[in-house]
């Protein structure tokens, strides 16, 4: 176990140079010019305004010592300067990254504890109608894109019946709360504001139930899997046999039983999550990494797409050795390999 | 453990055998597949309109003229999305194509020979896999332009290890199965044994998965297209089109038609895995990427 641990950590520093290598590779070798997006196309033309550019920009000189001045600076925190915004990369990324890591997070409990509730309904009324339509329910949000479902409900919750806010954050009219954490939802509450607080939290519920539903799928399967197969265990029986209420038998014997492989799985599911953030960040305006992303990508922002692309891989790295570690510890068969 | 107890716990593990993989899901499933690849067959001999000229006025609501509405330039929704199906079906069957098949080639190798080839790939997919794919997708299609064509070559090369590590794993396991230590014995030469001893049981679960993940690339490509990374207008596309929908908002049938025609065609290879996976009776962890 231990082995398997020291070699999974140690891998991880390889696995970041090598998406660092990677990025960076895709993003120099490639037949479109950055300089078409920091000049302009008319500028173009302009023999020292081109040259000009690329000392600034670093452009000049060859591959490799591009490769070691980026090495160089990212090491001591600097990802560069995004062509778009002008702000330091890594600067945009610490006041984007908390939006979408709460966004993520909501989603997350979206998706686990209406997995939960649909795996144990379904899996006590099996074949029944409840059985067919919660399968359907979460298996139509991960056939879902995200970014039509979101556009959906946002036109007949938000917009013609008011259940819910607008895109964004808070209502165009309110002040973030002071920063501490960037969560809004707790930066609210430490501000002691708390109409503050429940207004980010009513921004947060549409965007973080779109993502959330994609997940609520695979975490509902693997729940109803394992409850079925634990509610047919001997003690299960015996402790009905005992007498013991049926409610307490499934929420308390068989759950219990159930969770685990329910939250490993949701650590399997930051792939998706990481993918649907980006797209549903597009549709409720959510001022987040993954907005940020698409904007470096349409304009070319070399910075930019690689600082995202680094952090992203390294939180989904650090999610993967999470969830795999928290396997293997549930499950001794894993340890073997 | 009794013989009797464990006959009856491996029927238990067991409940879904050849004979019921054809439920109602599968059944459903299979008519609309084949129903939008009908479509997308057919659709130019018999569309009343040209999805890519106007044919009203813009922005008609759905009516008896135009039953899904016209979009901001006045061409017919529903025309274009079932156009849409010519961009999106031969894509994803594209991209798994050429992801089963490289992954398929270089997994084949490295677990049949293992050694240093084998170590080389292992780090390779190591490397892809640690990308998020959408974020792989987006870096590779922002180096290589937009468009459908380039959006496609980063999904495969999202999804090829994916393929490449579980035929590997697969044709690990089959190794050490007795018929093969049999063959070995009997002086089978090494190209038969790969062949008719080892590939055949080893690469049930690709296809399977193959077929699952064909609703992921229809997903993934319109996510990338409705970023504007993936097909360029006036292509009819579904996510594009949805992309259209985001700016025409209270105009909700511009975005209804793509919306349900990717639902529908992602529940349906959905339901259809189901039954592939059930058919060939093997059990994979739920993973995609």
């Amino acid at each position: 176990m231990s082995s398997y641990v020291v070699r999974r950590v140690a891998a991880m520093p390889a696995l970041l140079l090598a998406v660092v290598t990677v990025t960076f590779l895709i993003t120099r070798l490639i037949p479109a010019s950055p300089l078409t997006s920091i000049l302009g196309p008319r500028a173009l033309t302009d023999p020292s305004a081109v040259a000009a550019a690329k000392e600034h920009w670093g452009l000049n000189g060859p591959l490799i010592g591009q490769y070691w001045h980026y090495l160089d600076n990212m090491l001591h925190g600097d990802f560069g300067t995004s062509f778009v915004t002008k702000n330091n990369v890594a600067t945009d990324l610490g006041v984007r990254l908390p939006a979408t890591l709460e966004l993520m997070t909501a989603a997350i409990i979206v998706a686990v504890i209406g997995g939960i509730g649909i795996g144990v309904l379904v899996a006590t009324r099996q074949n029944k109608l409840t059985d067919h339509a919660g399968r359907f329910f979460a298996l139509v949000g991960s056939s879902t894109p995200v970014f039509w479902s979101g556009l959906v409900l946002l036109l007949f919750l938000s917009t013609r019946w008011h259940l819910f806010p607008g895109p964004g954050r808070l209502d165009s009219r309110s002040l973030p709360p002071p920063r501490y954490t960037g969560f809004f939802v707790i930066d609210t509450l430490l501000a002691g504001d708390f109409s503050l607080c429940w207004q980010a939290v009513r921004h947060l519920m549409l965007p973080a139930f779109v993502l959330g539903w994609g997940v609520m799928g695979t975490v509902s399967r693997i729940v109803r899997a394992s409850m079925l197969d634990v509610l047919n265990q001997d003690y299960i029986r015996t402790a009905r046999a005992k007498g013991v209420r049926e409610r307490t038998v499934v929420l308390k014997h068989a759950l219990r039983n159930a969770l685990l492989p329910a939250l490993t799985i949701v650590g399997f599911s930051v792939a998706f999550l990481i993918t649907g953030a980006v797209l549903v960040e597009q549709i409720f305006s959510w001022p987040g990494i993954g907005s940020y992303a698409v904007t470096a990508a349409e304009s070319l922002d070399f910075p930019a797409i690689m600082g995202v692309t680094i952090v992203g891989g390294a939180a989904f790295l650090i999610a993967s050795l999470v969830t795999d570690l928290a396997y293997a510890v549930a499950d001794p068969q894993i340890r073997l390999s | 453990m009794t013989a009797v107890d464990l006959t009856l716990s491996e029927r238990r593990a067991r409940p879904a055998g050849r004979a019921n993989w054809l439920t109602v899901p599968v059944i459903l499933g299979l008519i609309v597949c084949a129903g939008w690849l009908v479509i997308a067959l057919t659709i130019p001999l018999w569309s009343p309109y040209d999805p890519l000229a106007t044919s009203g006025l813009p922005l008609l609501p759905p009516g008896a003229q135009h039953l899904l509405g016209t979009d901001a330039l006045g061409r017919d929704v529903l025309a274009r999305t079932l156009y849409g199906a010519r961009a999106s079906l031969p894509l994803a069957f594209a991209v798994i194509a050429g992801g089963v098949t490289i992954g398929c080639l270089l997994g084949g190798l490295a677990g049949f020979f293992g050694g240093w080839p084998d170590g080389i790939l292992m780090r390779l997919t190591d490397v892809t896999l640690a990308f998020p794919a959408i974020l792989l997708a987006m870096v590779m299609t922002a180096a290589l332009g937009p468009g459908l064509f380039h959006a496609g070559i980063a999904m495969v090369i999202v999804w090829w290890p994916i393929y490449a590590r579980l035929l590997r794993a697969q044709i690990l396991s089959v190794k050490e199965q007795a018929h093969v230590e049999a063959a070995v014995a009997a002086g089978v030469g090494r190209s038969r044994l790969m062949r008719v001893h080892i590939l055949p049981l080893a690469i049930t679960p690709v296809l399977v998965n193959a077929t699952m993940d064909l609703g992921q690339v229809v997903l993934l490509a319109a996510g990338l297209s409705f970023i504007g990374l993936g097909a360029n207008p006036p292509t009819p596309e579904w996510g594009l089109m949805i992309n259209d929908g985001t700016i025409h908002f209270y105009q909700w049938w511009v975005a209804l038609g793509p919306g349900l025609a990717i639902l529908s065609l992602v529940l349906a290879f959905n339901f259809v895995g189901d039954g592939v996976r059930d058919l060939l009776d093997v059990r994979t962890p739920g993973r995609s990427p």
